[in-house]
């Protein structure tokens, strides 16, 4: 392959697998600020939270790669369920930074509590065979394990696209995001809505969490190191925006990618001066409404 | 009765001209035992303690007392706070640990106004052994395994060309420029020098190692901080199958720390640093180290380059005060003691080099296999002896101030 | 309205802004617990400057987020800045006098405050945030990029600094350096409590409560934003500047968002638009943090976090919050 060609797909694939971590890690997070506005700035500890039971489950139970990343979604969807239900609910008519503070507070304890279970050692995920080494994608090889990650990022936008756009819970999901007064006048129960939507977007950071270990390395640290990434994505695609989020991931997972292929010495300053360009013209993100 | 007393008197006066006056050494151990770097201070603190549990009779009738404070992040203003409060409040004669760079940088104007001893027990940047008189190193400096790695790359690996990826902080700068120097002497190309991010978290390595795979040098030099860095480091290079692709990867034994190694799999094999320690090293001093370690802290617990750096802190310490009969209290007496000490360690032979008061220690060239029963281990390929730290041999940069 | 209601409205009004700032006599209380430190505790001076400079850096935020209302996460930057003036100045320029590094700290603070704070505050919530957050960054990365000027994460170390005014000397216990930053600390404090008190800062309490009716009667919102953005940036610079002169040395740590997260915890904590919630809050967090990091450092970071969480729920307002409205509780039962 030509030289430059090949750097070309080097970077769009790497920067394609990055972004489907981006994707399925934020997109919650975007959904349940857009919906509720309500700041949840311990979402990056959901994420974590789901690497280490990934973690535990096939360290200690030895249960295989991929239904551990099952079972750890579903039960931190789960236990996100009580955290709404018992704390965040009460602060829906809070300011925005008493939002933050609550929420960082919570990661602070999760960040701790974690610390104190698994250690500050950074863990390590047993891949199944399958899923290591690299795959011949006829005119060159790839990383298998990135490869996968974009076949799975691809699938999960399809259904969450069918979900959103197509179904009865998707449409009640989109009205209350436009206007909420709106969708409670017309009969939608946006309390129980927002429950749902938070165990749904909680559950897939659990599993960009747990997809990130092999991608990121997983320490207690990551609950604050990458939530910055994170709202960076929900901010640049906008609030409670399906397809903002998935433009905003790819946008930054690409550039970032880049920037490190072919600047290396920018370092990070490519994600951030992409975010302040894209705030500064259009504040509410791609596809976030005023 | 006055017979009595005085042949009490007497006795008395003979117990105490004959036994020296029983000191205690209070020494104060300044490591990061919190937050990502945790790991890191509890290597070092576990070797201390298990030296001092072990050798406190050497230095018998004296005692030492030992205060740990933590050192905190790496911006310095944790470590010297508690450090000179050690000094001013708990009144340490010896200041030891320091992980971090900053915290000694930031340290070494206070130890010359108080005239205590800083022992460094890790931190790497050539340079600091320069900023003050009463400071001496026995861990390493960056350019200790990187400087013989160049030559070594050139003459014995075959690296005619090589590219370098680095974290981009002074440590990983101080390494590539180290090994940048020695390469290009022994007659070797620098094709490219990568920086890749900042040490705080692990980055994605796969854009940095593409990227060089596409370039194809002979070798790509590595410098990571030790711990999680070289885990992705090592996915990577797997992932993107170099090795079949024809690049070798090299780099200071940050690359492979024994802590982590065997979780590393197939694709470290055939990986070569250069280090100063290993667990695999074959000398009864280690082999002793190695077993001790096992009792105290299990046989899933390995000691690691930091370990055996805080043992021979420790050793030397230790003999210090055995030398000046447990008078520790002028610092420059103490620093005296120590330049020109020298001892058979984990590490092989150490010394405290007289004029700059950093070490001297052996390097050796080590590979990656997978032994015997299985673990991933290292194999000694060659041995530099009598390593200084080339920096200020050379004069290069700051270390010529 | 009638003259007679005009007037009761008046002074009903400003018996209201009075009551609020009404603490007079309480108020010499945290600089008298500041000089009682001097005495009581000396061998913890080095640490007494920190929490000082902390107060100060938590002021600066206090003008901004608690009287403007405004929420940033980068105001780190400004401290930043006003950091690697001093550095740069004493390292490079071998310019070590001290007070005027300050006034330097806080110009070159300050002007970078006014550009960013013009460009910037036309945006708000999560927006403002992310802008914030990303000039904060960039500038530790573009330290990073030039650490050949900077020192990069290793920093400028051994930087020596004149004696002030040219007599008193840095000594090991920092004795000299706590009361040249009490000192510091009391000149900037008067400055931002005339601010508070005139008009001007009447008008700020008016845009944080309802910045709709500020622009519906004229006020003029963004050039009173960004005016108060630049006078606390310059105040961050100065407790930046405080900083690299009490530790002679600076690394790019400075600009870390773990410090703009810090400031601001320690604001609420104390409680926010109260002035001395500054004092409280700051000295509160660094004491709590000095103690309990050493029991255990990973249940310190639990305790803070939980601390947050109840702060939140429970004391919105913070402790001194917590002390009004226990003083309102009284003033009722006083009532009956």
């Amino acid at each position: 392959m030509p030289h430059v060609a090949n750097i070309a797909v080097s970077i769009l694939f790497d920067g394609l697998a990055y972004a489907m971590f981006l994707f399925i890690t934020s997109v919650g997070l975007s959904v349940t600020m857009g919906l509720m506005g309500f700041v949840n700035l311990a979402h990056g500890a959901f994420a974590m939270a789901g690497g280490y039971i990934v973690v535990s489950l096939t360290r200690t139970l030895g249960i295989d790669f991929i239904p551990s990343l099952v079972i750890a979604s579903l039960v931190v969807g789960a236990v996100s369920v009580l955290f709404e239900r018992g704390l965040y609910r009460r602060l829906y008519k809070a300011t925005d930074l008493e939002q933050v503070l609550l929420t960082i507070g919570l990661a602070f304890m999760a960040i701790a509590t974690f610390t104190y279970f698994y250690g500050p050692i950074p863990k390590s995920v047993p891949l199944p065979a399958w899923l290591e080494g690299d795959v011949n994608l006829g005119f060159r090889n790839f990383p298998t394990y990135r490869a996968f990650l974009i076949v799975l990022g691809t699938a999960l936008i399809a259904v969450l696209w069918y979900a959103f756009e197509r179904t009865n819970i998707g449409a009640k999901i989109r009205a209350a995001v436009d206007n909420r007064r709106m969708a409670e006048s017309v009969g939608i129960n946006v309390d129980r809505l927002f429950t749902l939507t938070f165990a749904l977007g909680s559950g897939l950071a659990a599993l960009g969490g747990g997809l990130a270990i092999q991608l990121l390395g997983l320490s207690p640290s990551f609950a604050v190191l990458y939530l910055v990434l994170f709202l960076i994505v929900v901010a640049v695609g906008g609030l409670g925006s399906l397809k903002g989020t998935l433009l905003a991931a790819l946008v930054i997972g690409v550039f970032d990618t880049a920037g490190k292929y072919l600047l290396a010495d920018a370092g990070g300053f490519f994600v951030y001066a992409v975010t302040v360009a894209v705030l500064l013209v259009k504040p509410a993100g791609f596809y976030g409404r005023e | 009765m006055r017979r009595i007393g005085w042949l009490g008197f007497a006795a008395l006066a003979f117990t105490l001209g004959g036994a020296a006056q029983a000191e205690t050494v209070k020494i104060g151990v300044v490591l990061p035992f919190s937050g990502a770097n945790a790991d890191l201070g509890h290597q070092i603190d576990k070797a201390f303690d298990l030296y001092v549990k072990l050798h406190a009779k050497d230095i018998a009738p004296h005692k030492v007392e030992i205060i740990k404070r933590d050192e905190g992040p790496p911006t310095g203003a944790q470590a010297k706070t508690v450090a000179t409060e050690l000094v001013t409040n708990d009144k340490v004669q010896i200041l030891t640990g320091f992980v971090f760079s900053p915290s000694a940088i930031a340290l070494a104007p206070v130890v010359t106004q108080a005239k205590v001893p800083m022992v460094i027990a890790n931190a790497g940047t050539a340079w600091i052994t320069n900023l003050s008189p009463y400071i001496a190193r026995l861990s390493f400096s960056m350019w200790h395994p990187a400087y013989p790695m160049g030559a070594y790359a050139h003459h014995k690996i075959g690296c005619k060309t090589a590219a370098m990826a680095y974290t981009d902080f002074p440590p990983g700068k101080d390494s590539t420029e180290a090994f940048k120097t020695g390469f290009e002497k022994a007659g070797g190309k620098i094709t490219e020098a990568i920086p890749m991010g900042s040490p705080v978290q692990v980055p994605d390595f796969t854009p940095f190692f593409q990227r060089i795979k596409d370039a194809k040098p002979d070798c790509m030099y590595v410098f990571i901080p030790s711990g999680a860095h070289a885990a992705g480091v090592m996915k990577a290079y797997g992932e993107l199958g170099m090795r079949k692709g024809g690049v070798k990867l090299i780099g200071p034994m940050d690359l492979i720390p024994d802590n982590k190694l065997q979780d590393m799999g197939d694709a470290a094999i055939g990986t070569i640093v250069m280090g100063h320690y290993a667990v695999d090293l074959n000398n009864p001093e280690n082999k002793a180290f190695n077993e001790a370690w096992h009792q105290a802290y299990g046989k899933d617990s390995y000691p690691d380059f930091m370990s055996a750096a805080g043992w021979d802190t420790m050793h030397a310490i230790f003999d210090t005060i055995k030398k000046l009969n447990g008078n520790v209290s002028d610092g420059s007496k103490v620093i005296d003691a120590m330049k020109g000490w020298t001892s058979k360690g984990p590490r092989g032979t150490v010394t405290i080099d007289a004029s700059t008061r950093d070490i001297v220690q052996d390097e050796h060239a080590m590979e990656v296999v997978r032994k015997a029963d299985g673990k991933l281990g290292v194999k000694i390929l060659g041995t530099t002896k009598g390593v200084k730290d080339e920096c200020k041999e050379l004069k290069v940069g700051r270390c010529g101030s | 309205m009638t003259t007679a209601n005009r007037g009761q409205t008046r002074e009903r009004a400003a018996t209201f802004i009075l009551k609020r700032h009404r603490m007079r006599a309480a108020e010499a209380l945290p600089w008298l617990v500041a000089i009682a430190a001097f005495f009581i505790v000396p061998d913890r001076m080095t640490f007494g400057s920190q929490v000082l400079i902390m107060v100060m850096f938590a002021l600066s935020l206090d003008l901004i987020l608690g009287y403007a209302g405004i929420v940033t996460l980068g105001h780190a930057a400004f401290f930043g800045i006003g950091a690697y003036t001093v550095g740069l100045a004493a390292a490079r320029l071998q310019w070590t006098e001290p007070i005027s590094g300050l006034f330097a700290a806080a110009i070159a603070a300050g002007i970078v405050g006014f550009l960013t704070g013009w460009l910037l505050l036309r945006y708000r919530g999560l927006t403002l945030l992310m802008l914030t957050l990303a000039t904060a960054i960039m500038l530790q990365e573009t330290g990073n990029l030039r650490s050949d000027i900077s020192g990069g994460y290793d920093g400028l170390p051994g930087l020596t600094f004149k004696p002030l005014l040219g007599v008193f000397d840095y000594d090991l216990y920092g004795h000299t350096y706590y009361l040249y930053v009490l000192a510091t600390l009391a000149v900037v404090f008067y400055f931002v409590r005339r601010i508070v008190y005139s008009p001007f800062g009447q008008a700020l309490t008016g845009i944080r409560e309802n910045v709709r009716r500020m622009h519906a009667i004229g006020s003029p919102v963004h050039r009173r934003l960004v005016t108060v953005y630049t006078i606390a940036a310059a105040i961050a610079g100065v407790a930046g500047a405080l900083f690299t002169q009490t530790n002679a040395y600076v690394t790019l740590t400075v600009f870390d968002f773990d410090n703009s997260a810090k400031v601001m915890v320690m604001l609420i904590l104390g409680g926010t638009g109260r002035l001395y919630g500054a004092f409280v809050g700051a000295a509160v967090y660094m004491i709590l943090e000095d103690y309990f990091s050493k029991l255990s450092p990973t249940f310190w970071q639990f305790g803070i976090g939980l601390l947050l969480v109840l702060a939140v729920l429970f004391a919105r307002r913070g402790v001194l919050g917590l002390f009004e409205s226990f003083g309102e509780y009284l003033a009722e039962r006083k009532k009956r």
